[in-house]
């Protein structure tokens, strides 16, 4: 019974949470948090802050975490393929859409104007993390010691390699963090 | 106008290679849904040459207008639509995969992880990158909607990125409003022919 109700719990999740990411936080609150009480607000919390520290989607980890917690190893694998289904029907759906009508006029109009717009949020992405990352979350500002310099020096060197050498992405984030970890222990910044 | 981009031989082989490589592409997704992407484009578009560019974007597109993780949903497009369902399954499989069992080891040395120096220095260090690996990315894409010379794709691409990066307004929103600006384009003819034909 309890994986059924984590199922359909998590198969929400999956249909509500449009625009992904933080949008998708509110409704994994009001599922775990207020309707089943699976979790308390500062476990959700700390769902959250696990999820930045992780790679994978916050709607996936907190399925994890809580399917573990409820329901042991199978609760976790429950909660996840809930959460992922409705996205499979739907994203499946608009795929043989796409495929059968992309060279009409019409869709081609559309996505030609998607595309740009597309690009633009892979650029507020990376702005938004950006200004995280230089400013540790703080406002921004161009005095000195607001400034995490490891930060952008990694940024530049990183960026440096992708632009002239062209290795694989994964190698250069490995780099940076091994770097990072030498750099950090070294200036003592937390 | 048969120029398709090249299908790959579906054999076990390229299942294991699709499944290594949406494995390890969710394994470094840190940071939000939208880093996969760049890291997709430049796995299938730039090392293994199964998708084009412009397609990825449609599919891009399509993974952010749909309920669901950005990145999910951007792995089962690109698994559908390089070996069907079969396709779908093993990608979003190596989607899934790596958060599963972060999560589950992590859920077991929660306190020591969340306070560990170590970790939070080597994960700071990997974000430096992964900003880098995002706008590399954003230059290419954006030289390449400049290169077409078209003044009001780069007038929907400038505004959306003020749209978002500014005022925070809904990603769905602004793709639904850019793709009708598309169709008025379609009818004063803004809109080049030059579409590659998929079966």
């Amino acid at each position: 019974m309890t994986l059924v109700m984590l199922f359909w719990s998590f198969f929400q999740i999956g249909l509500l949470s449009i625009g992904g990411g933080y949008a998708a936080m509110p409704v994994i609150q009001h599922q775990i948090v207020d309707l089943h009480g699976w979790l308390s607000l500062p476990e959700f919390a700390d769902v959250i802050t696990i999820s930045q520290m992780t790679p994978g989607p916050i709607a996936i980890n907190s399925a994890t975490f809580v399917g573990l917690r409820v329901a042991g190893l199978s609760g976790a694998v429950v909660a996840t393929l809930g959460c992922v289904l409705p996205s499979f029907a739907i994203v499946l759906a608009l795929a043989v859409l796409y495929y059968r009508f992309r060279s009409l006029r019409l869709m081609q109009g559309i996505l030609q104007g998607m595309r740009p717009a597309v690009v633009a949020l892979i650029a507020s992405a990376g702005w938004t993390l950006l200004v995280l990352d230089f400013w540790k979350g703080r406002p921004i500002s161009f005095r000195l010691p607001s400034i995490d310099f490891v930060s952008v020096g990694l940024f530049l060197i990183a960026l440096a390699l992708l632009r002239w050498k062209k290795p694989n992405p994964v190698l250069i984030m490995a780099g940076s963090g091994i770097a990072g970890l030498v750099a950090y222990l070294l200036t003592g910044t937390s | 106008m048969k120029n398709r981009t090249p299908r790959p031989d579906r054999g076990w082989a390229f299942y294991g290679r699709l499944f290594a490589a949406t494995f390890e592409l969710s394994a470094f997704t840190f940071g939000g849904g939208f880093v996969i992407i760049p890291l997709m484009r430049k796995k299938f578009v730039e090392k293994f040459h199964w998708i084009e560019d412009r397609e990825m974007m449609d599919l891009t597109a399509i993974a952010q207008s749909s309920p669901g993780a950005v990145a999910v949903n951007a792995s089962i497009l690109v698994g559908y639509r390089l070996a069907g369902l079969r396709g779908a399954y093993v990608s979003v499989l190596g989607t899934v995969l790596p958060p599963l069992v972060t999560l589950t080891l992590v859920s077991l040395f929660y306190d020591q992880f969340r306070d560990s120096r170590i970790v939070s220095f080597v994960l700071k260090g990997m974000q430096a990158a992964v900003v880098a690996v995002v706008l590399d990315v954003v230059y290419v894409l954006a030289k390449g909607i400049v290169k077409q010379r078209e003044l009001i794709s780069i007038l929907l691409g400038a505004l959306s990125f003020v749209a978002t990066a500014v005022f925070h307004f809904n990603v769905v929103l602004i793709l639904l409003a850019c793709g009708l600006v598309g169709t008025g384009m379609t009818l004063t003819g803004h809109v080049p022919h030059d579409v590659e034909e998929v079966p």
